[in-house]
């Protein structure tokens, strides 16, 4: 092998990372511009306001918008309690021991479990055994299980970024442990914890296989959380892997990365603010 | 001589294996300023932690003896932590102003134990403002964030914080550390005005302090009480040879 | 009045945390009640190394499968791997504060987009360029690796960028000190110093890349053969589970629970090896 000068190895690694580096962010772009680019021709107040017919190939994307919003505010208002809960019981009511690393343990493991078992799971034990059928509240208590190991994550981090000597103070002064976490805690982890549930958001809307499952793939307006309603991503999915029609495929597409973009745009600024002021 | 409001009853105090305070035996009267000094790592922080319990707030602690306020041992079952720790307040060492506004910091201690819904006097506010000698300077600004102030406003905020829970004790753990002679003077002034309402226990950060506002003094090393007395006698003459290193600057 | 309320907040604390066991526990028990029975009835041996799936005949081989998730996981990790490290060096160490600012969003953004999206793109556009460069019927093993590479970027970035930056300061600035140029730097100091957390962030990648469904789905083709070439379409275990999961009744259904406890524990496997080696490095 022939050995290199230590500079001109220096110069070539850098070359090589930059020209990955730089590759990677091109591709990101090219896929959202590919998408974009046949997609926002469709987007009209039209397609986001009307109901689909003809299983999607005519009309415009109405239920399924509906059928995201329930299915992630659901989702999200199911986990919240227990994921910040889980986070404060972690972070500030309890030492390092047997029953927080099993906890841990377990927070990692949902955490890498592939959606489709939750699919599985949600599909046997909220569909079937406890039967509220495909629906919006079946999915929805599936996402939030999914969800869980995010918002723990982040709420704790949050939870663990606020200064010691804030409690301290507040404990100094006569509050409890309880008027602590309200007065002192909370406010200056409520950034980290609301960055946790927007990510907690983005991962519902951009879900599919766990939703598919469980909420099932009704084109028709819900009444109830009881009803059967598919996301805006199980649409995309049935539009093109049904080949129903690939114009609304594309606008359907456009409307989830837009959706997502902003998401991530929102936690991001989120982050940034967050991280300014605990400095 | 006025009544003792501290008795301190042979206290031991371990950090997990570590010794701080050994069999240390201590009355501090009412209505003084009582001075603590002592080089680093003497257990003088650990002391004043003990006296409104925040050591309890560090895991692996361990507490033996009696620490009595009139005459009621603080660490007996009866006693109520948080009604202890709004009797006995604490000033820490760096200015820890909490991240809202000026009045809310001030005001913190007083939402704990008033009910919902009843607005929180401004007056008390402003007593203990006043009482810290920070009044002039913050009373255009009340809502603004407390960390926009300088560190010496702040440390004299977080001493208004605690003075107006209107506590029996207060402890400052070098609370003039780092800050700037006007602010220090400032602190100085407030305490001696203090003493008539409350007994005052301060770690000074150097010996001048303490001689300048102390009423009584004790030296600490290595966890043990080598000397106690009356400012004078302490200072002029020191009974025991460490001390007198000590306060020379010998060590330390 | 008070002490109650303390003690209430935190009994209700410890039962919320109680939450993710249960769930991992319900997830177990269902997921393996559902599945074990026809494993018990076709045999276990028969089941993972089975050539032919055929439900309605009562043939229930995943072996195929197993070896379609392998390959295409394979290939993604190839692809990703490397990729992914450079990235990761690159966010850490080469990158302008600006630039940085810009791709860690960026990386953001690319875990967010969904994966039907990511599919979506491949059907359209990976799939008919392999199919007129390279032959084949374009839907392969080849077009999953690659998307599954893009989309396994960003756990690889992010835990090994962490891993990466939390390394001590003196680390870089004794090893700068000693005459070292910053690329030997990062290749003999930083790189080794970082690589439990590395290889924590290349395991859990690995772990997405076996789960992902839709996807692999859209791009694999999800013929039930063993491949012969990167050009050939195959079907994942999640695949499996994917497109026969909406029609399955009985039996069939049950052996797509059972396909579910293969991949179940291939992940656990994956996660524990994760946790493991992240534990190590933080003692």
């Amino acid at each position: 092998m022939i050995k290199l000068n230590p500079h001109t190895a220096e110069k070539l690694a850098k070359g090589v990372i930059w020209t990955v580096a730089l590759m990677v962010i091109a591709v990101l772009i090219f896929i959202i511009v590919f998408i974009l680019y046949r997609g926002l021709s469709v987007i009209n107040w039209e397609f986001l306001t009307r109901i689909p017919r003809r299983s999607g190939r005519e009309g415009g994307i109405l239920t399924p918008i509906i059928g995201t919003l329930s299915v992630t505010l659901l989702a999200i208002l199911i986990a919240m309690p227990f994921g910040i809960g889980t986070a404060f019981y972690l972070a500030e009511y309890t030492k390092d021991g047997i029953l927080t690393r099993i906890i841990r343990f377990c927070t990692e493991s949902l955490a890498g479990i592939p959606s489709i078992i939750y699919g599985l799971f949600g599909f046997i034990f909220f569909v079937q055994i406890l039967d509220l059928k495909w629906s919006i509240l079946s999915g929805g208590l599936t996402l939030a299980i999914m969800v869980l190991p995010t918002l723990i994550r982040t709420s704790e981090e949050a939870i663990r970024a606020v200064p010691k000597t804030y409690r301290e103070v507040s404990f100094s002064l006569g509050g409890t442990k309880w008027q602590t976490i309200r007065k002192a805690v909370v406010p200056s982890a409520i950034r980290g914890i609301v960055n946790g549930l927007i990510l907690s958001v983005g991962r519902c809307v951009a879900e599919t296989a766990a939703v598919i499952l469980t909420a099932g793939v009704s084109l028709s307006m819900p009444k109830s959380v009881l009803d059967s309603s598919r996301t805006m991503a199980v649409h995309f999915y049935q539009l093109v892997i049904e080949g129903i029609s690939m114009t609304n495929a594309y606008g359907t597409a456009a409307v989830l990365i837009i959706l997502v973009f902003f998401i991530n745009v929102v936690a991001n600024m989120l982050i940034n603010r967050f991280v300014a002021k605990g400095r | 001589m006025n009544r003792n409001k501290i008795i301190i009853k042979d206290l031991n105090f371990y950090y997990d294996d570590k010794q701080a305070i050994r069999d240390l035996r201590l009355n501090i009267p009412a209505n003084e300023v009582f001075s603590v000094i002592g080089p680093a790592n003497s257990g003088i922080t650990t002391l004043l932690r003990t006296l409104n319990r925040l050591c309890d707030l560090t895991p692996g602690t361990r507490i033996e003896g009696e620490i009595l306020l009139d005459n009621k041992n603080i660490y007996s079952e009866e006693i109520s932590i948080t009604e202890l720790r709004r009797r006995v307040g604490f000033v820490f060492d760096v200015p820890t102003p909490l991240p809202m506004s000026i009045f809310d910091n001030v005001a913190y201690g007083l939402r704990l134990v008033r009910r919902k819904n009843k607005k929180t006097p401004l007056e008390s506010v402003e007593t203990a403002l006043r009482q810290a000698a920070l009044w002039d300077e913050v009373k255009e600004r009340l809502k603004s964030p407390a960390m926009s102030l300088s560190g010496g406003q702040q440390q004299r905020l977080c001493l208004a914080r605690v003075l107006a829970l209107e506590p029996e004790v207060v402890l400052l753990d070098r609370p003039c550390s780092g800050l700037d002679p006007i602010s220090t003077a400032k602190i100085e002034e407030s305490l001696t005005e203090l003493k008539k309402q409350v007994t005052i226990i301060i770690s000074p950060h150097n010996t001048q302090q303490a001689a300048r506002i102390s009423d009584r003094v004790a030296f600490m090393l290595d966890g043990r009480l080598i000397e106690e007395g009356a400012n004078i006698e302490v200072f002029s003459s020191p009974k025991d040879k460490r001390t007198s290193d000590y306060i020379t600057g010998r060590f330390g | 009045m008070k002490k109650f309320k303390e003690k209430l907040s935190g009994r209700i604390f410890f039962i919320l945390a109680l939450s993710t066991i249960s769930a991992l526990v319900l997830i177990t028990i269902f997921i393996f009640v559902e599945g074990m029975p026809l494993i018990a009835e076709v045999g276990l041996f028969n089941f993972i190394f089975g050539m032919v799936w055929s439900p309605s005949q009562g043939h229930f081989g995943i072996f195929p499968m197993i070896v379609g998730t392998v390959s295409v996981t394979f290939g993604a990790a190839l692809i990703g791997i490397p990729v992914g490290i450079c990235c990761s060096i690159f966010m850490a160490e080469f990158a302008p504060a600006r630039m940085r600012s810009i791709f860690r969003p960026a990386i953001q953004l690319l875990a967010g987009i969904p994966s039907v999206v990511y599919g979506f793109w491949g059907l359209i556009y990976i799939v008919p360029i392999i199919r007129d460069r390279l032959g084949g019927p374009g839907l392969s093993v080849l077009a999953g690796s690659v998307i599954l590479a893009i989309m396994i970027l960003p756990t690889i970035i992010s835990i090994s960028e962490v891993s990466i930056m939390a390394l001590p300061r003196h680390y870089k600035e004794g090893a700068l000190a000693l005459g070292m140029t910053h690329w030997q730097t990062i290749w003999r100091v930083q790189l080794p110093a970082a690589k439990s957390g590395i290889v924590a962030g290349v395991i859990l990648g690995i772990g997405r890349a076996v789960g992902e469904t839709m996807v692999v789905i859209m791009v694999l083709g999800n013929a039930v053969a063993l491949p012969e070439s990167i050009l050939d379409p195959v079907r994942t275990l999640t695949t499996n589970i994917g497109i026969e999961m909406g029609y399955a009744a009985g039996k069939h259904q049950q052996a797509l629970f059972a396909t579910g406890i293969v991949l179940f524990i291939l992940i656990m496997i994956l996660n524990i090896t994760a946790q493991i080696i992240t534990r190590r490095k933080s003692k």
